[in-house]
């Protein structure tokens, strides 16, 4: 029982991470109608990020954060004005088709080019108090995890406040929820989705750099993590960060319970089922409201 | 459409290109001209196969490894248990339809990204479980490699590139490849005049999942040892992707041109940078789909519009 009970928080505390990394997505998805696969990729960087920041001036990882969060906002800014701009041009369904075919050429050559620079090897970022556990009964907390799972509640709730209070975080819910209308009245919708994207890969890496933390990076943890996000996205739908937040940890908790029933091997499998039992009990889909 | 013409010539001149090339194995060239050219025939069959469903029916199926994947994963089981390797290799390309067609049930319902989230899914997720359930390297009994014969191979992968080739012919000038074009144009419009887009999308589907599978299936008669989660790697369903849209997606001629140079420059390149080739792909890829969506068979058409146009100004 206690085994079970371990292996279940185990898969809450990554599932905080599953619903940071769904978070930038839904939020690009949402706004921009463009599905980035690259995400994973942009996750990816603000590991290595961390990783760098961490082995070459000392930084302690969930202080670099501070620096990794502007640095992803720019690159983001980069990503856009270079390759996601001109999609956004197109109509909807070209556009999400365009935006996965290039979001698949730049996870490739992001991933290559990550090989090459940093070559292939899986890093961690080793802390002092990398090994600490807080024991509740027969339940051992990994602290560092329990830290990233709420320091990612964190980065939600601020997002959802951005998102409400913030005079652009109110033109991009206008853009998300109908974009000719809100270019009637007057907003300058290019902006919203540069903002937008922008602000996807600032939470993608800040995703990076607590999974570099509390687990490891290496130049191919990005299609892994693009499929986590995507799985959560479907499960969750678009529009509320918090609903992401809780699919994220949804996901990991049935994970955690796969790998409990159907033993280690079989414990991405739930994953599919997910994807094609969503899709058949809520047959409107994603932007069904 | 005017292309029905077009494409019968280019399906002509190909299929007496891979005539040709069935003399090869007679001059006794030596064993790596012949693999080489087995891997640009695979290449080939790839290729066209995510085709049919990208090119003629606008679908983005990012999980096309998975379905190469199950045909190796099947075929490479009965067949080592002595089943004849063609009834192992249908048996292989079966499995792969049938999943191909639980996942474009659910998500071709929908439209948008759901069938690209869903093929994607089904390919890593695949390929983890393979290669925790299997982790052990899969090699051929000694006595298998006695017998092992790379010309019985070449002649194989010969087969399937021209099976490949004819098939996409025959879908482009068919009633049904219309449909498809229909849809990939506007959906919608293709519904309104009585396309039945979901039969068609599925009968796309099975007809690349199919070939895939077929084509995995060839993988797995042709290597003498490899781990079992190999063919679900992500990068067969970048190469496949990347070669249909190098050449040209939606053309007969694009996917097969696609794969020569895919393939030569791959191996000249990995000479020299060891994946260095994956960057160069992967940033000419992007300029492709933004510049060039035609790929090369369009920059030709272009290039023949220009010379054309100067010959008559002339």
């Amino acid at each position: 029982m206690s085994v079970l009970a371990q292996q279940l928080l185990l898969g809450l505390l990554i599932g905080g991470l599953y619903g940071l990394a769904a978070a930038g997505l839904s939020l690009v998805f949402g706004v921009m109608r463009v599905l980035n696969v690259a995400h994973g990729e942009l996750i990816m960087l603000g590991g290595y990020g961390a990783f760098w920041l961490a082995a070459l001036f000392g930084v302690d990882p969930f202080a670099s954060l501070v620096l990794v969060i502007p640095g992803s906002l720019l690159l983001g800014a980069l990503l856009y004005w270079g390759l996601f701009g001109f999609v956004v041009r197109a109509h909807e369904e070209t556009r999400i088709k365009n935006s996965l075919l290039i979001g698949f050429g730049l996870a490739l050559a992001l991933h290559a080019l990550a090989v090459r620079l940093w070559t292939a090897d899986e890093r961690s970022i080793p802390t002092s108090y990398g090994g600490a556990v807080l024991s509740v009964g027969e339940l051992s907390i990994p602290l560092v995890r329990l830290a990233t799972l709420t320091l990612a509640l964190v980065l939600i709730g601020a997002l959802q406040l951005l998102l409400s209070r913030w005079r652009w975080g109110k033109a991009i819910r206008a853009t998300a929820e109908d974009w000719q209308a809100a270019l009637l009245t007057g907003i300058d919708i290019r902006r919203a989705y540069l903002l937008a994207f922008a602000l996807g890969t600032a939470l993608a890496g800040a995703a990076g750099t607590l999974v570099t933390v509390a687990y490891s990076v290496s130049p191919s943890i990005g299609l892994e993590w693009t499929l986590k996000a995507l799985i959560v996205v479907v499960l969750a739908g678009l529009g509320s960060m918090l609903g992401t937040f809780v699919g994220g940890l949804v996901l990991g908790l049935a994970e955690a319970a796969s790998a409990a029933t159907f033993g280690g091997p079989y414990r991405e499998i739930v994953g599919l089922v997910i994807f094609v039992v969503v899709l058949a009990v809520r047959p409107r889909g994603l932007f069904g409201r | 459409m005017t292309a029905g013409g077009h494409e019968r010539r280019w399906a002509i001149v190909i299929l007496a290109a891979l005539a040709l090339l069935a003399l090869l194995p007679l001059t006794a060239p030596r064993d790596d001209v012949l693999n080489f050219v087995f891997l640009i025939l695979l290449a080939i069959t790839l290729a066209e196969s995510w085709n049919i469903v990208a090119g003629y029916a606008g679908q983005v199926n990012l999980g096309h490894a998975a379905f190469f994947g199950l045909g190796a994963l099947v075929t490479r089981m009965l067949w080592t248990e002595g089943a004849p390797v063609l009834l192992a290799m249908a048996a292989g390309a079966g499995t792969a339809t049938l999943f191909a067609l639980v996942i474009g049930v659910a998500a071709f319902r929908l439209r948008g990204a759901y069938f690209a989230i869903g093929t994607l899914a089904l390919g890593e997720i695949l390929r983890t479980t393979v290669g925790n359930v299997l982790p052990e390297i899969s090699t051929l009994p000694a006595a298998t490699i006695a017998s092992y014969r790379l010309t019985q191979r070449f002649y194989l992968a010969l087969g399937l590139a021209a099976v490949s080739v004819l098939a996409v012919a025959a879908l482009a000038t068919s009633r049904l490849g219309l449909g498809m074009r229909a849809i990939r144009e506007d959906e919608e419009a293709a519904e309104s005049s009585g396309v039945g887009a979901l039969s068609l999308k599925l009968t796309a589907l099975a007809l690349s999942t199919a070939l895939a599978g077929l084509a995995g299936g060839l993988f797995a008669y042709y290597h003498i040892s490899y781990y079992p989660s190999h063919p679900f790697g992500p990068h067969w369903t970048f190469d496949a992707l990347l070669m249909t849209f190098i050449g040209g997606v939606g053309t007969l001629q694009g996917p097969v041109l696609g794969a020569i140079l895919y393939i030569v420059l791959k191996e000249y390149l990995a000479l020299r940078w060891v994946d260095i080739h994956l960057l160069i792909f992967g940033a000419l890829f992007v300029g492709i789909v933004l510049l060039l969506p035609g790929g090369l068979v369009q920059a030709a058409e272009r290039a023949r519009g220009v010379l054309g146009g100067a010959r008559r100004a002339a």
